[in-house]
């Protein structure tokens, strides 16, 4: 594949593929799926956080109108995956054990799913978990990350594998920092966020024979819950199915397969019906992950003239007992800057909480909240502008791996950002721009996460009257991957985007990974691309065994669909679709495609980046901070749909904009309960919030990192945002906020 | 949610029958609060009657005063020309409270009755007096950023959740409620409580009572009023702290005063010695200060929420000089 290929045709704004389905109420959701003779199960959560069930009184409910079970550790199923002292069948395979659903009577976090009750209606589930009574030994319980920073430790994956992400990092001298001329150190705080996708989480569970499973299931990948419950029941992977063809957001929640997941697939196989459970609100917050609160201290230091000496790193960030969740907070730190001398130390708190999982930028997203707001304090210390700041210490390869980077247009990003955003407006001594009574001020960040890629399939099928249909089980959370898919479709074929369908979340459809880690496009894409070839190449084969001698030496690169009619380099072949399927007496093509990564990811450090700035208002006496404007640039390679990509953009400023001044999920340590737990009390920014976001995409192919050229977008759409707005804040206020979310009360 | 009876009223007397022989009755209109709170378990009405089909919409000019039935949706009332014309004040407190389309079911009657949004309210596995009388105060020692630092008590330092209210109490308003033995007139002022030692109790309405309409007698304050809402984001949140200025002016002279604040105690809370330190004095940021410090006396915080000591003056001087013109 060569870069004159993508020139052929530009990609094109599109409207959703799914858009009018969605708006019209007709994409059914995991809720959404009414099967006959359904039960409704709910969920009754601890009310302690640490400690053991005294008793469980379910008379009541039982004798409650419609109630068909109330299932606890005292009467569940023996589910056939738990096994007493083996590992919780889970993938991906956070280290330690997974929540094993009424297995004990342990209670290890506050709101644990305990009890199920079932009943014909969800109303009446929900009114008979009410008349639960559980009493319970409680022990003493440890929730609060800083009173507990002590008891930290490696993560076993960095004690195992001294190249792990999580292993401790020493680059050049460890004591550098200590002889910079400039030093700089401080310490920052990222509250526990919650994913709080609109769809709560649910699972319509089927045992459609005693060894034959379906769920409709809201997860971020099909094949990984279809392998989870399959070992976890001891059945045939053939014999799990997971839908979950539409997914109403997830940013990474959907990721790993919950205990609510299992007390569905527990219930639907004890009342002998299927199933449908729905989380409240509230239980996302406890049943289904979080972005953990993280402590991180940076130290930075620097020559008078703003070259980096020394960057140290250590960040705790919060786990739960038994899991050890680990993420990147400190990759960034070590290939950002040419920093000669770099530590970084990662470290994992066990508290009695939930399990966290990745939310949206994960770990990159915390770090760069430290390095990006530490990198600003380090330019205001030396009185340099901090995009000059980060121009100096530019970096023209990957420091950490000593790879070259496959592509790298940061350089592109900071110039259009600063003519979009107005950055010849800023004073470099904050508190010196007014508007009315408000301060102005100006602050930018970077981003950076992995151009990841992995192993994907795709069937597809074209007719004789042109329409192209394809299968993956990749899922869709929201980004609009049937849009993308569509488009390189379209573009690599010439078919209208109107006669291309891509079907896709389930786990009977051809192999794909999770969506997450900004890698659908990167993985799923370059398998669209290779099944369209390959139903080209078949095309080529077929006119040139009817002896059309134009065929004979034709690539597939020369071939376009244009309405029906094949092209050769543009020139009509005067062979028309219909005419070749009946010569060769077919109704239909079809192939079936695998894309995986390439040696190149050996040789190349390849990385999305991102850029941003935002302007922001703060009100002197009142404390309240006014986003006036966020300006996002990304350098991730080829931009396939370009309207649902700058969607993507947009979505991820404004979570940004959560981080940086709403998002706290606060926690009373005594009871160890979050007291921040529905829309109400946990501040995601609403349109008021949201100023306009402006996007601008770099959009040039990275054809090293995979053959659509594509890096990935998802995560460096919010890695950055926060400390972006959390520097416009100190420049227009000379304040400085280390603990998110930048609230008014902080400000006065 | 448990089996409850329900019932519709056409009349104001109808729905007062309603309440009789049932002391765990209530009343639900617009049900943007009382719903939510029954879905979480923290109120379990035995019965519910459904008031929504009582005429007390109007809004109309009487003699010397506007009346406002209790049934008047809140974006009706802040949207319509005599509030916007002769109590802007209100009409701004209205549309800082809630979302467009809470606004568009909760009633005035239900916006005064909605209970406090403290967290250990809402949450029946924690402690809190309110709801379960002699359980403890979750927030005292708790999470108490949100919480009041005016007429608070060792059993409650929640505080009164509504926008409306808060302009209502400066604007001198009364209650009209009506019972089985007929009506009564309830200074706004003195509608809501503080917590006390009946934490349980937020107003003064009787449990076979019903509020029939709010009363606003006219003044000249239209022209200078202002309500200033500081918030943790910019719609859709409960005020951290929030005042209603309204001056009558000759001049630059302010001849009448009026100040309340939201956020800060279990009513909405009349600042009176505020007021009456500005009447006769020239408009100036340095009155406003010092009227704000007299606002602020005897406040008091607790582990999370000092900083309102310091927004809670700074959010009055922001209010009066909006509605002084001086911004």
């Amino acid at each position: 594949m060569t870069e004159a290929f993508f020139d052929k045709k530009d990609y094109k704004p599109l409207d959703r593929v799914d858009g009018r389905l969605k708006v019209t109420g007709t994409a059914r959701y995991s809720a959404e799926y009414a099967l006959p003779n359904m039960a409704y199960a709910v969920l009754v959560g601890s009310s302690i956080a640490k400690g053991t069930i005294k008793s469980i009184d379910s008379k009541a409910a039982e004798r409650a109108p419609g109630v068909l079970a109330v299932i606890s550790h005292l009467n569940a199923i023996k589910v056939p995956g738990y096994q007493p002292k083996g590992e919780h069948p889970s993938e991906p395979s956070t280290q330690g054990q997974p929540l094993r659903v009424f297995f004990d009577n342990k209670i290890v976090s506050n709101d644990q799913p305990i009890v199920a009750v079932v009943a014909t209606s969800f109303e009446k589930a929900r009114h008979a978990a009410t008349l639960v009574k559980i009493q319970y030994h409680k022990e003493e319980h440890q929730t609060n990350l800083e009173a507990n920073s002590e008891k930290a430790v490696l993560p076993a994956s960095g004690k195992k594998n001294p190249k792990s992400p999580t292993a401790d990092y020493d680059r050049g001298q460890k004591d550098a920092f200590e002889s910079a001329a400039v030093k700089f150190e401080a310490e920052y705080v990222l509250p526990t966020e919650v994913h709080n996708p609109m769809e709560l989480q649910a699972i319509t569970a089927h045992w459609e024979a005693d060894d034959k499973l379906t769920v409709y299931d809201k997860v971020q990948g099909t094949k990984m819950t279809q392998k989870n419950f399959a070992k976890e029941w001891n059945i045939p992977e053939a014999n799990v199915k997971c839908i979950a063809t539409f997914v109403g957001g997830a940013f990474g929640n959907g990721l790993h397969n919950w205990p609510h997941e299992t007390a569905a697939i527990i219930a639907a196989k004890q009342v002998k019906r299927p199933v449908k459970l729905v989380l409240t609100r509230e239980q996302m917050f406890t049943m289904v992950g979080y972005r953990p609160r993280t402590w991180q201290k940076i130290q930075i230091g620097a020559s008078k003239d703003g070259k980096l000496v020394a960057i140290n790193h250590q960040s705790i960030g919060q786990t739960s007992s038994y899991e050890e969740f680990t993420e990147s907070t400190l990759q960034q730190t070590r290939m950002m800057y040419a920093s000669p001398n770099v530590s970084t130390r990662y470290r994992i708190l066990p508290l009695n909480v939930a399990t966290p999982i990745w939310m949206r930028g994960p770990g990159e997203a915390t770090g760069a909240f430290a390095l990006e707001s530490a990198m600003d304090e380090v330019a205001h210390a030396i009185g340099m502008d901090p995009v000059d700041f980060r121009l100096l210490n530019y970096t023209e390869s990957d420091p950490d791996k000593n790879m070259p980077w496959s592509t790298k247009y940061l350089r592109e990003c900071y110039e259009e950002g600063k003519k979009r955003i107005g950055w010849e407006n800023r004073k470099l001594k904050p508190g010196l721009v007014r508007d009315g009574e408000w301060l102005v001020g100006y602050g930018m960040g970077t981003g950076t996460f992995g151009a990841n890629r992995n192993s994907a399939t795709v069937h597809a099928a074209l007719d004789r009257e042109g329409n192209l249909v394809m299968h993956c089980a990749i899922t869709d959370i929201g980004p609009g991957t049937g849009t993308a898919m569509v488009q390189i479709a379209s573009n690599t074929t010439g078919i209208s985007t109107g006669n291309i369908t891509f079907h896709l979340g389930s786990s009977e459809f051809p192999n794909a990974g999770l969506q997450g880690g900004s890698s659908t496009v990167n993985s799923v894409g370059p398998a669209v691309l290779a099944a369209c070839n390959a139903l080209k190449e078949q095309l080529i084969t077929m006119a040139a065994a009817k002896g059309n001698t134009a065929f004979s030496s034709a690539k597939p690169d020369d071939l376009m669909i244009d309405n029906n009619e094949l092209q050769l380099g543009g020139k009509s072949s005067k062979t028309t679709l219909g005419d070749l399927f009946k010569q060769n007496n077919m109704e239909k093509i079809e192939t079936t495609n695998e894309s995986k990564p390439d040696e190149n990811r050996n040789k190349y450090s390849m990385n999305a980046f991102s850029m941003h700035f935002a302007k922001v208002h703060v009100h002197p006496f009142t404390g309240q901070v006014q986003v006036k404007k966020i300006v996002c640039c990304a350098d991730a390679g080829t931009i396939v749909s370009p309207k649902t990509a700058a969607s993507q953009m947009i979505g991820g400023a404004t979570g940004g904009i959560g981080m940086a001044l709403t998002e706290d999920a606060v926690m009373d340590h005594r009871f160890g309960r979050y007291v921040t737990k529905d829309f109400a009390d946990y501040h995601v920014p609403v349109n008021a919030d949201v100023p306009e976001i402006d996007v601008y995409f770099v959009n040039k192919p990275d054809l090293l990192a995979d053959p659509v050229g594509s890096k990935g977008l998802g995560e460096i759409a919010i890695i950055g945002v926060a400390p972006a707005i959390g520097n416009a804040v100190f420049n227009a206020t000379g304040k400085r906020i280390r603990e998110l979310p930048i609230t008014p009360d902080k400000l006065i | 949610m448990i089996q409850f009876q329900y019932e519709r009223a056409a009349t104001t007397k109808a729905a007062i029958n309603g309440l009789a022989n049932s002391t765990h009755a209530k009343f639900i209109a617009g049900g943007t609060n009382l719903v939510d709170l029954m879905k979480r378990n923290v109120m379990a009405p035995t019965k519910l009657v459904d008031i929504n089909r009582v005429p007390l919409k109007d809004i109309q000019q009487l003699n010397g005063k506007i009346s406002i039935g209790a049934l008047a949706l809140n974006s009706q009332v802040a949207d319509h020309p005599l509030i916007l014309e002769k109590h802007p004040l209100l009409s701004q407190a209205l549309n800082a409270g809630a979302s467009a389309q809470i606004r568009n079911m909760a009633t005035v009657g239900g916006n005064m009755m909605q209970r406090t949004r403290c967290p250990y309210f809402y949450d029946t596995a924690l402690p809190c007096n309110k709801r379960e009388p002699g359980s403890g105060c979750g927030a005292l020692e708790g999470v108490n950023r949100m919480h009041a630092i005016f007429g608070t008590s060792e059993q409650c330092i929640a505080v009164h959740p509504s926008d409306m209210c808060i302009a209502l109490v400066a604007l001198d308003a009364s209650v009209i409620v009506a019972g089985p033995k007929g009506e009564r007139r309830i200074p706004f002022e003195e509608f809501h409580r503080l917590p006390g030692n009946q934490p349980e109790k937020d107003n003064v309405l009787q449990n076979n009572e019903m509020i029939i309409s709010v009363e606003i007698p006219d003044n000249e304050l239209s022209k200078n009023a202002h309500y200033f809402k500081v918030r943790d984001r910019a719609s859709y949140a409960f005020a951290l702290v929030s005042v209603a200025a309204a001056l009558t002016m000759d001049g630059k002279v302010i001849r009448d005063a009026r100040l309340a604040m939201g956020g800060v105690a279990h009513k909405p809370w009349r600042l009176r010695e505020a007021e009456r330190s500005l009447a006769g004095k020239t408009v100036s940021e340095e009155t406003f200060r010092q009227a704000a410090e007299i606002a602020m006396q005897g406040a008091k915080a607790f582990k999370y929420n000092a900083f309102k000591l310091k927004l809670g003056p700074n959010v009055i001087v922001e209010a009066l000089k909006n509605a002084a013109g001086l911004v």
